[in-house]
């Protein structure tokens, strides 16, 4: 195993992470600002933000992580996506501000002013769509390079079929593995109300999130070829993916086990994110970019590599106390304390 | 003519005096926190137990401003100074992946810290909690200063022909620079946020409110303050010596010393004529070359010995004796509340001696912006000093300057919103009423 393939696969292990629990996140709060307006918000309130509360800005460290280890990795990755994803980028910056802001504005100060509530919420849909069009961009044919300088298409970005399929099953995943999450989540805390209703919007999401990843697949087809014909070489990624899926679903269905549920979906999505990953390599941006023609030096990947290892036996066992105190904690959970 | 490059600074500089006030607190008040709590257990004293409370819920809202801004500013060094970057990258990345990993440490146990106040039935357990989020954020700004004092001194690497080679990531983070840098972010952090609040105490006992609370968090802050204070003109003066050893021009260009000389005099503001000749300045004989090296017949680097395309620009020369002026001041009115509280004098509490104290945290927080202007553009022309000047280092994408504009009306919007969710938070919930609530009005010591 190279050095190169180490740190895209620490990075990528990163970004799943990143997705799952951001998701969790971005959908909650779409969730609870629906609930407002749909008046349930007495339904489901209380369970989200309680595993909310202590847990948000954890989520916004994975993302730091990410591009941070990107850019110490693979150094002209900061050269080529910093140019192009100028505006992309501090759009995405703009709505994780508003996101932000909104916790500790509305947890600690100001209470229920519906319409930085709305904001909330919409965030929550329009920060995946707008992190999407990053892999989206990675797929080539969005960029052109003149005289060295990559410049970003806007319009063949925004007319491109492929982008939005993309933007759809961003969006579909991450109110499905929320709203799974968060059933699990009621159900320990022993609110049936609130299980019951987020389970049906887990069911509601379960099919949109299937038949977008069918689409993207089916018009990667179209969009690069190579990565398609690369992705069929490990599609037994994509069957075992879709697999943990059914069973997932089928635990849901029956009411049981919410939890295991809740494993396989992370375990459904864990298949395809690595499915994608590993066909996507070794291109870090078609055709231009790959990871050993961006990649730092040996001496600092190695660096890297250490301070990783360092880092994960602080932070494991520091997660698992937090975990421990929140989620795992009967008490808490139940509101007792 | 739309020029990037303009754009990219301005907007950065945004960035950076909105994060920096946020990241100061983020950095200081934690400490401020764990000595009052300390305190608190120590003595039994359910004040300085409150006082930790009250602050930790402001410190909650500065933390998610600062988060923000924190990931605001890390994607804009990619997005804006691209070149930059991609160079930098392969040197000084590693404190850069360092700082994440204390910012992880200190997220999550400030979590668990806020909510679990009341879960322990051992007071100590609850407030060892607070001590990772301490080291969290200070290792946190140990880092990022890392990567500043990098930008200053760069080593730990060769050049050849736009190529980089033979790196040492660890002599990339130990630069000349990097000593005196960190321990004065370090320093004035703290030294600003015991200043910030104790300006809130002394707003209160200003207002004629005269509750034992108040007193008991003005004094802890007040002594806080000036033991940061000192330890920030010691660490000042070394700073000083740094520059005259490493960074000579921006000395020079701080001090309006134009020719290299022994006997060099400390010029204090002062105006420049078109022949570059100091008037109107206040000027201490040979302060300059103690300053520089501890001897009055020391030789100090001139301007003039320094290339015309290579110097700082001149206005420097305020914003370094602004940062210093307000340092010492600062230092004065915190030495005078000391003394006049061990000699049981009535000044401290007097009203125009309170207004100074008001004042304090403010100024403290302009001496950082105005600190970080004059370590900033006390650098330019370079961004890599030696190695890459900012013009080269910027993106030439469109559109920054719509950024700017965007990125301001969000910066307004958040720091309007903090100051007015925690000027309602505390108003709100005055002291009195949560004494009350906590059956603790009379005499603060619970058994």
């Amino acid at each position: 195993m190279t050095l190169e393939i180490v740190g895209i696969s620490v990075l990528w292990l990163f970004l799943f992470g990143y997705i799952i629990v951001a998701s969790i996140d971005f959908g909650a709060g779409f969730f609870s600002a629906y609930s407002e307006i749909a008046n349930k918000k007495h339904v489901i309130h209380q369970v989200i933000q309680r595993y909310l509360s202590p847990v948000w800005e954890v989520t916004n460290v994975f993302l730091v992580f990410f591009f941070v280890g990107m850019v110490g990795f693979f150094p002209k990755t900061a050269y080529y996506y910093g140019t192009i994803l100028l505006v992309p980028a501090s759009i995405s910056i703009i709505l994780l501000a508003i996101r932000g802001s909104y916790y500790a504005f509305s947890t600690y100060g100001i209470k229920d002013n519906k319409w930085y509530m709305f904001l909330y919420g919409m965030t929550g849909v329009f920060i995946p769509a707008s992190l999407s069009i990053v892999l989206t961009i990675s797929e080539g044919g969005f960029v052109r390079i003149h005289h060295g300088e990559p410049t970003l298409l806007y319009k063949q970005l925004f007319v491109s079929p492929f982008t939005w399929s993309v933007v759809l099953l961003s969006l579909t995943s991450v109110l499905y593995i929320s709203a799974n999450f968060l059933t699990y989540y009621a159900n320990a805390a022993g609110d049936e109300r609130a299980r019951d209703l987020l389970r049906r919007y887990a069911l509601v999401w379960s099919g949109p999130t299937i038949l977008s990843a069918l689409v993207i697949i089916y018009q990667l087809n179209h969009h690069n070829v190579e990565h398609y014909t690369k992705m069929m070489d490990v599609s037994w990624m994509l069957v075992v993916s879709f697999l943990f899926f059914i069973l997932s679903l089928y635990l849901l269905i029956k009411k049981r086990y919410f939890g295991w549920s809740f494993v396989s979906l992370v375990m459904q999505y864990a298949f395809a994110f690595y499915a994608y990953g590993i066909s996507h390599y070794p291109y870090l941006l078609y055709p231009y970019l790959t990871i050993y023609d961006s990649f730092t030096n040996k001496t600092m990947a190695i660096a890297l590599v250490i301070a990783f290892i360092a880092g994960l036996f602080l932070l494991i066992p520091s997660l698992f106390l937090l975990l421990k105190l929140f989620l795992f904690d009967k008490k808490y959970v139940k509101g007792q304390i | 003519m739309y020029d990037p490059v303009l754009f990219s600074r301005i907007l950065t500089e945004l960035t950076l005096t909105f994060h920096i006030i946020y990241a100061t607190i983020g950095v200081g008040v934690p400490l401020m926190i764990a000595i009052a709590q300390w305190v608190g257990i120590r003595k039994n004293d359910e004040h300085y137990i409150l006082l930790a409370r009250r602050w930790t819920r402001g410190f909650v809202i500065t933390v998610a401003v600062g988060v923000v801004t924190g990931t605001a500013i890390g994607l804009q060094l990619s997005l804006l100074w691209p070149n930059f970057m991609n160079l930098a990258g392969q040197v000084i990345s590693l404190p850069l992946f360092m700082e994440t990993f204390a910012f992880f440490f200190e997220a999550i146990f400030l979590g668990i810290y806020l909510y679990t106040w009341d879960r322990f039935n051992d007071p100590k357990k609850h407030f060892l909690l607070l001590i990772p989020v301490a080291i969290g954020s200070s290792a946190s700004a140990l880092f990022i200063t890392i990567v500043n004092a990098f930008m200053n001194t760069p080593q730990g690497f060769e050049l050849k022909n736009g190529m980089i080679t033979n790196i040492q990531p660890l002599v990339a983070m130990f630069t000349p620079a990097m000593p005196t840098k960190v321990a004065h972010v370090l320093t004035t952090a703290y030294m600003t946020s015991a200043f910030v609040l104790a300006s809130i105490a002394a707003f209160h006992l200003l207002k004629g409110n005269r509750h034992p609370y108040h007193k008991k968090a003005l004094h802890l802050t007040v002594k806080a303050a000036l033991i940061f204070s000192l330890a920030t003109i010691v660490v000042g003066d070394l700073s000083g010596k740094f520059l005259a050893k490493y960074q000579p021009e921006k000395l020079a260009a701080a001090e309006w010393h134009f020719e290299t000389s022994t006997h060099a005099p400390l010029v204090l503001f002062g105006t420049l004529d078109e022949k570059n000749d100091v008037k109107n300045a206040i000027k201490i004989p040979s302060a300059l070359s103690i300053l520089a090296h501890n001897q009055p017949s020391a030789e100090v680097t001139g301007l003039n010995d320094i290339p015309k395309e290579e110097q700082p620009p001149l206005y420097i020369h305020y914003l370094f004796d602004l940062m210093v002026l307000i340092g010492i001041w600062l230092t004065v009115i915190a030495a005078l509340y000391w003394a006049g509280m061990k000699k049981r004098l009535a000044f401290t509490m007097k009203k125009s001696f309170l207004m100074q104290l008001v004042f304090s945290g403010p100024l403290a927080m302009l001496a950082i912006e105005i600190g970080w202007y004059f370590t900033e553009v006390g650098r330019q022309p370079w961004i890599l000093r030696g190695y890459m000047k900012t013009a080269e280092a910027a993106t030439k994408s469109a559109h920054v300057d719509t950024l700017l504009v965007v990125f301001s009306l969000l910066y307004l919007v958040l720091g309007v919103a903090s100051v007015v969710v925690l000027t309602k938070m505390f108003r709100n919930n005055p002291v009195e009423r949560e004494l009350e609530e906590r059956g603790l009005n009379q005499g603060g010591v619970s058994s």
